[in-house]
């Protein structure tokens, strides 16, 4: 079984999605096991920039060949920069999920709402039970 | 969760495993547009065991299959197999099937899709006319060998001379003493047979055609893979294109429905719904701009007008492009009318195109 790239300083949504936090900036992305359960990613649909998100609520899309599935927003804020690159070539996100595969930063609303997110040993633990 | 004889090889090579029908089965092994490109260019093995096999013997067997379904079974000769569909009293279809002719007038076996087999078995032996019937799934295992490489594949293995066979015919053989019906049959719109095996062998041969396939550039083909082949064929699959309700005319099955020959169940509904004039049929389409159409989407036209629905849609592997299969209004239905998919929201704009997707 592959073993999956879960850095320590990211924090972990159960939809395995992953928030990276700089000061009061967060990039998302999905992470190594949602990339490898997606399959082949075809589609990916983003917010625009600007767009206000709800922590837990959907903010985009990215389906493979056989599948849709909904990304939900790790914390509420306002979209401030989106990565274009997947629009053109989703496969990116297949290739590099964890880095240049991220899909979207966010001006948080509040920090507090981190404290909903899981940290890599917990978010390690989901992975091995989800297998 | 129900297992095939197979599970373990499946699980050998790594496969993702998913419930399907309450079957464990596999999804993908190596990804789906890799497994799905394979069988278009070399050859793909399918385990689809899953699928039930309902025997229909005795001298009634011939007159209650004319009853059950909707093609011309005394056509049938020893060896020949058939596609067929089984209509419930209202003119809808209780499932798709394909029947094989072991011997004619008395002996019969039914494939059925595994999601409806419990519910075929009752049907049929409901509506039964003094034929002996048998669920025979459990003692078979089924393995599809499918792509322009797949019959040189089983002659090498089986040494039956599967090239030289017509299509939808089959013949009885022997793997390791124990019987096998080969038939050139298959779900894909690719050369290729389905072996029916006996499940204590089911994986030696599974074995077997993975070794001496290296040469052709086998791989086994995982149920997403198995999704795409057939979309892009246009080919229904039971709960998408056809079901207990729509008319198996507005599908496109009319090539597979022959009142003229006999009376069957739902005949005359069937009939009628036909004769009034079609309000929807089959088609397939493109998407002229960005978006992927799914099953369910529904259909619009330029005022706002929901026409249809999306029954399969996907990406292409073969084409690299979405594909759609729906049920539009009929005045909507011809080649290059232009409507609207409702994707989460957005209205995106289609074409009715020329099907099958691909082999044209």
């Amino acid at each position: 079984m592959a073993t999956f790239h879960i850095p320590e300083d990211y924090y972990y949504t159960k939809d395995h999605e992953w928030a990276q936090v700089d000061e009061n900036i967060v990039t998302v992305g999905i992470t190594e096991y949602a990339q490898l359960s997606l399959g082949e990613v075809v589609y990916c649909e983003l917010p625009e920039e600007g767009q206000k998100v709800n922590q837990g609520e959907p903010f985009g899309v990215v389906e493979s060949v056989k599948a849709v599935s909904d990304l939900y927003a790790p914390v509420s804020g306002t979209v401030i920069e989106v990565n274009m690159s997947l629009t053109d070539d989703p496969s990116v996100l297949n290739d590099n999920p964890m880095n240049d595969g991220w899909l979207i930063r966010i001006e948080m609303d509040s920090e507090k709402e981190l404290a909903n997110l899981m940290r890599s040993p917990d978010y390690k633990k989901l992975v091995a039970e989800a297998k | 969760m129900n297992k095939t004889p197979l599970c373990d090889e499946h699980i050998k090579l790594g496969a993702r495993m998913v419930d399907f029908a309450g079957w464990y089965m596999p999804v993908q092994y190596i990804g789906l547009r890799e497994e799905h490109n394979n069988v278009r260019t070399n050859v793909g093995l399918f385990d689809v065991s899953h699928m039930g096999e309902i025997r229909f013997r005795g001298p009634q067997a011939l007159s209650t299959l004319e009853w059950l379904t909707t093609n011309d079974v005394a056509k049938l000769g020893d060896g020949e197999a058939q596609y067929s569909l089984l209509p419930n009293e209202t003119g809808g279809l209780v499932d798709d099937i394909i029947i094989y002719c072991v011997k004619k007038d008395t002996d019969y076996m039914v494939c059925v899709n595994a999601s409806n087999k419990d519910k075929d078995f009752g049907w049929m032996t409901k509506n039964n006319k003094g034929a002996i019937i048998t669920d025979e799934s459990s003692e078979w295992a089924q393995i599809a060998v499918q792509g322009p490489k797949a019959l040189a594949l089983v002659d090498k293995v089986l040494g039956n001379k599967a090239s030289q066979m017509k299509s939808f015919t089959f013949q009885i053989g022997k793997f390791k003493g124990e019987t096998t019906v080969t038939a050139t049959t298959g779900y894909t719109g690719e050369k290729g047979c389905e072996i029916f095996v006996k499940a204590s062998v089911a994986a030696a041969l599974w074995q077997e055609l993975l070794k001496q396939g290296q040469e052709f550039g086998v791989s086994a083909i995982g149920l997403g893979a198995r999704d795409t082949l057939r979309t892009e064929m246009k080919y229904s699959l039971y709960g998408h294109e056809i079901d207990d309700v729509h008319n198996p005319f507005a599908a496109g099955l009319g090539w597979v429905i022959k009142p003229s020959k006999k009376d069957f169940m739902g005949k005359a509904p069937m009939l009628a719904g036909k004769e009034k004039g079609l309000s929807q049929l089959l088609i397939g389409f493109k998407m002229l701009d960005k978006g992927i159409p799914r099953q369910g989407y529904d259909l619009f036209d330029q005022n706002g007008q929901n026409i249809g629905k999306v029954t399969s849609g996907t990406v292409s592997p073969t084409l690299d492009e979405p594909i759609g299969i729906a049920y539009i209004a009929t005045q909507h239905a011809a080649e290059g009318s232009e409507f609207f998919v409702d994707i989460r929201g957005r209205k995106v704009k289609a074409k009715v195109c020329k099907t099958p997707f691909v082999h044209q």
